[in-house]
Formats: structure tokens, C-alpha cells, sequence
């Protein structure tokens, strides 16, 4: 049974074991249409995903790591192959997956806390105004925004308003988070910071969380696995690293395991070949 | 005190008073002064260089016209009928009608105001007058007597700015629902996308027509104002297709970021259009309206011209038709208005667009 566990095989209430992953991505292909022909961008890529897992993506600019997550997210169309998320086949954008993108992608008119009621609202229709209140004003101050809330979204700066991005998807309550790039606009001060903030709102939630990133340190410090994508066209998963700290991590642990030289080198290797 | 009113004179679309602001403060004396002289010196140079070379201009054509008749009076009838005519042009007699020059336009002007006065007077005493026996027509349920005189310059140009005013509304209240449908359809887009091109470039003149063959038959038993309906319906259809079209592009060409964000939230339509579309879609609409509202007075002088309307476009076309020694003074000085009140309508404009939108970049 142990064995299975860390396998991310988990017995579901029949006693059968079905409910292997979180996300299964099988076969997934996608084909741009372009003028000089069809462009296939990843081909058959193969990827599981554990519940609770951390998975960071790598790989080279231009290779499809952002046309693997939003087909993920449901906003990119499927061209051959299957994503199931949480046991369901992914056929559009759903509350059961919340995205970060790389720009904060805020409603600049709006305040901090409308931005993550917007959703709020859709997704908790059924609570009481009360409710919503609550858990927005939570996941703000979970950000370290209580004192900003009520500030129009484009008087914040990139890493205030990237706080109010994770705010605003976890305030959903996804069963998958997708990330892609969410600190690549920071200066690595503010990044740093936005790391902590993610890992210890995720440390609280424990959902499924997927970020494509081209930092290999921010890799190794938030990932339980780290997937490479080889460079394009046709991309696949390449190699993929599993990382064995314990959690919750602090960054200056992380930096001093005597491991953590042998994960970056493996991975810059990867990365230069 | 002082930020307060530079960040209300920038707000306004009025920042060149800036320098002067900050020098009676007394900050920055040469920065500020090289300001001033940019914004506010150099700009007043050139108006006085443009009256300069309008004063020469008019005294050139008026010498002009002058020696032709002087010419003409001599090869008619010799030395006697050149002193004559040049009497004749000095008693204005024989009127010398060119180009007025920046004295006469401002003289005209004051006679304007003068004119407005008295015909103010004139209506104060004739409602005073028939104060008694309207009172008792209404008793009787009778329409009061109402003063049908002369309406005065300040009268026309309050009429105008009516007429602009409610085919502005009309514009809005037409061009920003169509433009948002269409925005958000493309099938619609495409399928009113010819009528669109078709009636876009259509002259003010043929609208005024198009609206008077339709609204006099609609109106024929109605005894209201017509005119005033006929021009600013014509006005609205004019000037509305800048915000129809920019309605459109805004609508349909909002960031594909926060359409994402949309989809990820998972908004209904509702939500989507007015939380999002039409939010980001604002400082379009609003350059659409700044265009509409410019259109809109442009278009007027010749759509009231046409339609009777007392409002500036009669006025000008009676002075022309009048053809008495300052009617040409008279046209400038309504030419000069009309310039002026176009401005103000455009900084007023402005400045709605910056309360509403987002971006002050937006703005410009
Ligand atoms: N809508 C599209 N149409 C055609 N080609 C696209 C489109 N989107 C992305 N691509 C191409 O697909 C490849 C992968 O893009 P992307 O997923 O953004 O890469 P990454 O995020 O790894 O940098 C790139 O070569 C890009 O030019
Ligand atoms: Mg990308």
C-alpha cells in the first residue's frame, strides 16, 4: 500500500484503484495551421500528473511548453490525443483548473478585491454574500495584500499585482493550478519573494500544480518533479528529474543539500544539448 | 493650492497655463520660463503674426476692390465721377464687400452683443407687457403669446449648441449598442459591414435631405418645431459613425488576456460584456465620441443653413444674403465662435473621456 501511495495510486471509495492521477495526458498532439504548411508543435506527449503534486516544466523558448498548458487550461483546442483532469476529459476551460499567467492579466479598472470577487462570485454563487467576502479577503491577505485591497489594479506594481494573480486562483479552489511563467516579468528580489508566497499558499491548499518556468533554480525549489520538454518541433518529454527534499522546503535548506548541485547540473545539461 | 489647480488645469486639456502657475510660485525660475515662453509666449506669437498678416490681406483686397471702382468710375464719367465714387466709398454708399479686416470682425462682434442686449431688453418689456393677458389666456386654456421677434446671436448660438447637443445623445444612444452587437459578432460584422461603408462617407447634405423627406412626412400634423428635429436627427446620423466604428474595434479587438481571464473565470456574457469588454473598450468609445462631437458641430452650420434652424448656420447664410457693409465682419466673427465653442466642446469632451477611462495614456 505504501508503495502505491508514493506511486500516486490511491485506493477510491469502491476499493478499486482508478483514481490514479490528477491530470493524464496521453498522445497529445497539436498542429498550428500556418501558411508553409502545418506546423506539429508537440506530438504524442505523454504526461501523469499525482494528486498534490508539483510538477515544473523546462524547456528551451519556442519548444510548446505555453501551447501544453493552455491546452491544458481548455482555452487551446486539441488536435489529436487526450488531457483528463480530476477523471475528466478536458473539453474546455473549467473551475476545476485555475491559471496564473505571465502577465498578471488584472482588470486594471477594478480594485485588487474585485479582481479576485469577479471569479469568486461565478464560482460561489450559491454562498452567502458573507462567504464570498470571507474568502476573498483570506486569499488577499494569504498574499500579503490586506493593506492594498481596495487599490485599483494598475496602481500596484508587477509583483503586488502577480500577488493578486495567486490570490485569485486559489481563491477558486482549483483542483490543478497552471502557471505559466508567473514570475518571468519579476526582478529575481520580487521573484523570490512570489516563490515563498506561492509555496506557502500551496502548502496550505495542496492541489495539483503545474508551472512551466525557465528558471532552473525556481525549478528545483518548488518542484517535486522536474519535466523537460525537448526543443521543437515535435516536442516531448524529454527527462524527467524527480527532486527529493523534504517539505515544506526553505530555500536556504534547499541551497545548502549537498543534492541540489547535482539536480542543477543535471538540468543545465539537458538544457544545453 | 497650486498642485491642486495644475492637476485641474492638465485635467482639463488647459496644461499650458502650467509655467505660469508654477513661476507666480516661484519655482524653478528658468525651467519655467522656457516653459512659458514655449507653451504660452510662442503660441500668442503666432496669433499676432496671423493678425498681422490677415490685416495686410485685407487692406490689400479692399485697396483691390477699391482702385477697380475708382477705375471704373473714371473711364465712366472723368475726374468728377472719381470724386464722387470715392465719397460714395467713404459714406459707405458704394460698400467695398472683400475680406473684413481684424478691427471690423471685432467691431461687428460688439455690435453683436449690442444687438444681443437690446433684443434681451425688448423681450424682458414684451413679457412684462403681456405678463397680464397671458395670465388670463391661460385661464381660458389658451396657448400663452410668446415673443416671436428677431432671436439675437447669443439666442442663435444657444440654439445650435442644442441642436449639436441632442444629435450628439442620438449619435450615443444609436452608435454605442449597435457597436458593441457588432463588436461582439463577428457574423454581424461582416453582414452590416457594406451598409456601413455605404453610408459612412455620405455628405451632411444628403443626410439633411434624406432626414427631411422622412421626418416631413411623419411630422405633417405635428405644428413643433420640425426644424429642429429635421437638423439634429441630420447632425446625429452624420457624426455617428466615428463611434460606431470605434465602438466596433474596441469591442471586438479587446485584449485577448483578459478574454482568457474570461474564459478561466468562467463569466457568462453578461459578466463578460460589462465587466470586461466594455471596461477595455472605453478609451475607444470615448475617441469615437471626442470624432462624433467634432462632427457633429462641423456638420451642424450646414445642415441648420439648410434646414431653417435659427441656430449659427442661419445666421451665417442671412449675413451673406444680407449683404450689408459688416455682414462679411459678421460672418468671420461667427466664423471665430463657432472655432472657439468647437475647442471648448473638444477640452469638455476630454475631459469626460479621462474621468471614465482607465489609461490616461489613452487620452491623447
Ligand atoms: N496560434 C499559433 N499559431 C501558429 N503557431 C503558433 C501559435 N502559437 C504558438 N505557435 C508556435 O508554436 C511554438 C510553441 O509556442 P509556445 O507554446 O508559445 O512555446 P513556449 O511557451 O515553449 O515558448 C512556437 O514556435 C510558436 O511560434
Ligand atoms: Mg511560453
Amino acid at each position: 500500500m505504501e508503495t502505491l501511495e508514493q506511486k500516486g495510486i490511491r485506493r477510491s471509495d469502491n476499493g478499486l484503484f482508478e483514481d490514479k492521477y490528477m491530470l493524464d495526458i496521453s498522445q497529445l498532439t497539436k498542429i498550428y495551421p500556418t501558411p508553409k504548411g502545418d506546423y506539429v508543435v508537440l506530438d504524442d506527449l505523454d504526461l501523469k500528473v499525482k494528486h498534490e503534486e508539483f510538477i515544473s516544466i523546462i524547456g528551451h523558448s519556442g519548444c510548446g511548453k505555453s501551447t501544453l498548458l493552455t491546452m491544458i487550461a481548455g482555452l487551446n483546442p486539441i488536435s489529436r490525443g487526450t488531457i483528463i483532469a480530476n477523471n475528466e476529459t478536458v473539453r474546455g476551460p473549467g473551475p476545476d483548473r485555475g491559471v496564473i499567467f505571465q502577465s498578471p492579466s488584472l482588470l486594471p479598472w477594478m480594485t485588487a478585491y474585485d479582481n479576485v470577487m469577479l471569479g469568486v462570485k461565478q464560482v460561489f454563487a450559491h454562498g452567502t454574500k458573507k462567504d464570498r467576502d470571507d474568502i476573498v479577503k483570506y486569499y488577499l491577505s494569504k498574499v500579503g495584500l490586506e493593506d492594498a485591497m481596495y487599490k485599483k489594479a494598475k496602481e500596484l506594481s508587477q509583483g503586488m499585482q502577480q500577488r493578486v494573480g495567486i490570490a485569485r486562483a486559489f481563491a477558486l479552489k482549483p483542483k490543478v493550478l497552471l502557471l505559466d511563467e508567473p514570475f518571468g516579468m519579476l526582478d529575481s528580489l520580487t521573484r523570490g519573494e512570489l516563490q515563498d508566497v506561492l509555496i506557502e499558499v500551496w502548502n496550505q491548499e495542496k492541489i495539483t500544480a503545474i508551472m512551466i518556468t525557465h528558471d532552473v533554480d525556481e525549478s528545483i525549489f518548488l518542484a517535486d518533479r522536474v519535466i523537460m520538454m525537448t526543443s521543437g518541433p515535435r516536442a516531448k518529454v524529454g527527462d524527467i528529474l524527480e527532486i527529493d527534499f523534504e517539505r515544506p522546503r526553505l530555500r536556504k535548506d534547499v541551497l545548502e543539500h549537498p543534492d541540489y548541485y547535482k539536480y542543477r547540473e543535471h538540468l543545465i545539461d539537458f538544457l544545453e544539448h | 493650492m497650486k498642485d491642486r489647480s495644475i492637476h485641474i488645469l492638465n485635467f482639463v486639456g488647459l496644461g499650458f497655463f502650467e509655467p505660469a502657475i508654477r513661476l507666480a510660485a516661484g519655482e524653478e525660475t528658468k525651467k519655467n520660463l522656457i516653459a512659458l515662453l514655449k507653451k504660452v509666449f510662442l503660441p500668442v506669437l503666432s496669433v499676432g503674426l496671423f493678425l498681422v498678416l490677415w490685416h495686410a490681406g485685407a487692406s490689400y483686397l479692399y485697396n483691390v476692390e477699391k482702385d477697380f471702382k475708382i477705375e471704373r468710375a473714371k473711364e465712366a464719367s472723368g475726374d468728377a465721377g472719381v470724386a464722387l465714387e470715392l465719397k460714395r466709398i467713404e459714406t459707405g454708399e458704394s460698400s467695398i464687400n472683400s475680406l473684413p479686416s481684424p478691427g471690423a470682425v471685432l467691431a461687428a462682434f460688439k455690435t453683436l452683443l449690442a444687438d444681443h442686449r437690446s433684443i434681451t431688453a425688448k423681450k424682458a418689456a414684451f413679457k412684462e407687457k403681456v405678463a397680464a393677458t397671458n395670465a388670463k389666456r391661460e385661464e381660458q386654456g389658451l396657448e400663452p403669446i410668446t415673443y416671436t421677434g428677431r432671436p439675437s446671436f447669443v439666442d442663435q448660438i444657444f440654439t445650435s449648441l442644442k441642436t449639436v447637443f441632442a444629435g450628439f445623445f442620438l449619435a450615443l444612444f444609436l452608435a454605442v449598442p449597435v457597436g458593441i452587437i457588432l463588436g461582439l459578432s463577428s457574423t454581424l460584422r461582416s453582414s452590416f459591414n457594406w451598409l456601413i461603408q455605404i453610408f459612412k462617407p455620405v455628405s451632411p447634405v444628403v443626410w439633411f435631405l434624406l432626414v427631411y423627406m422622412i421626418v416631413k412626412t411623419m411630422t405633417l400634423s405635428y405644428n413643433g418645431d420640425v426644424s429642429f428635429i429635421i437638423s439634429f436627427i441630420a447632425v446625429g446620423l452624420c457624426a455617428m459613425w466615428a463611434t460606431l466604428v470605434n465602438t466596433t474595434l474596441g469591442v471586438s479587438t479587446v485584449d485577448k488576456d483578459y478574454i482568457n481571464v474570461a474564459k478561466v473565470l468562467n463569466l457568462g456574457v453578461g459578466q463578460k460584456v460589462f465587466k470586461i469588454v466594455l471596461p477595455s473598450s472605453f478609451p475607444l468609445i470615448f475617441t469615437g465620441l471626442r470624432i462624433t462631437v467634432s462632427v457633429a458641430w462641423m456638420v451642424l452650420i450646414a445642415i441648420e443653413l439648410l434646414s431653417q434652424s435659427p441656430g449659427l448656420g442661419t445666421f451665417v447664410w442671412e449675413e451673406f444674403q444680407n449683404g450689408a457693409n459688416d455682414s462679411n465682419a459678421k460672418i468671420i466673427a461667427a466664423m471665430f465662435v463657432i472655432g472657439i465653442i468647437g475647442f471648448l466642446l473638444d477640452r469638455l469632451m476630454f475631459t469626460v473621456q479621462k474621468f471614465v477611462t482607465f489609461t490616461e495614456e489613452a487620452a491623447a
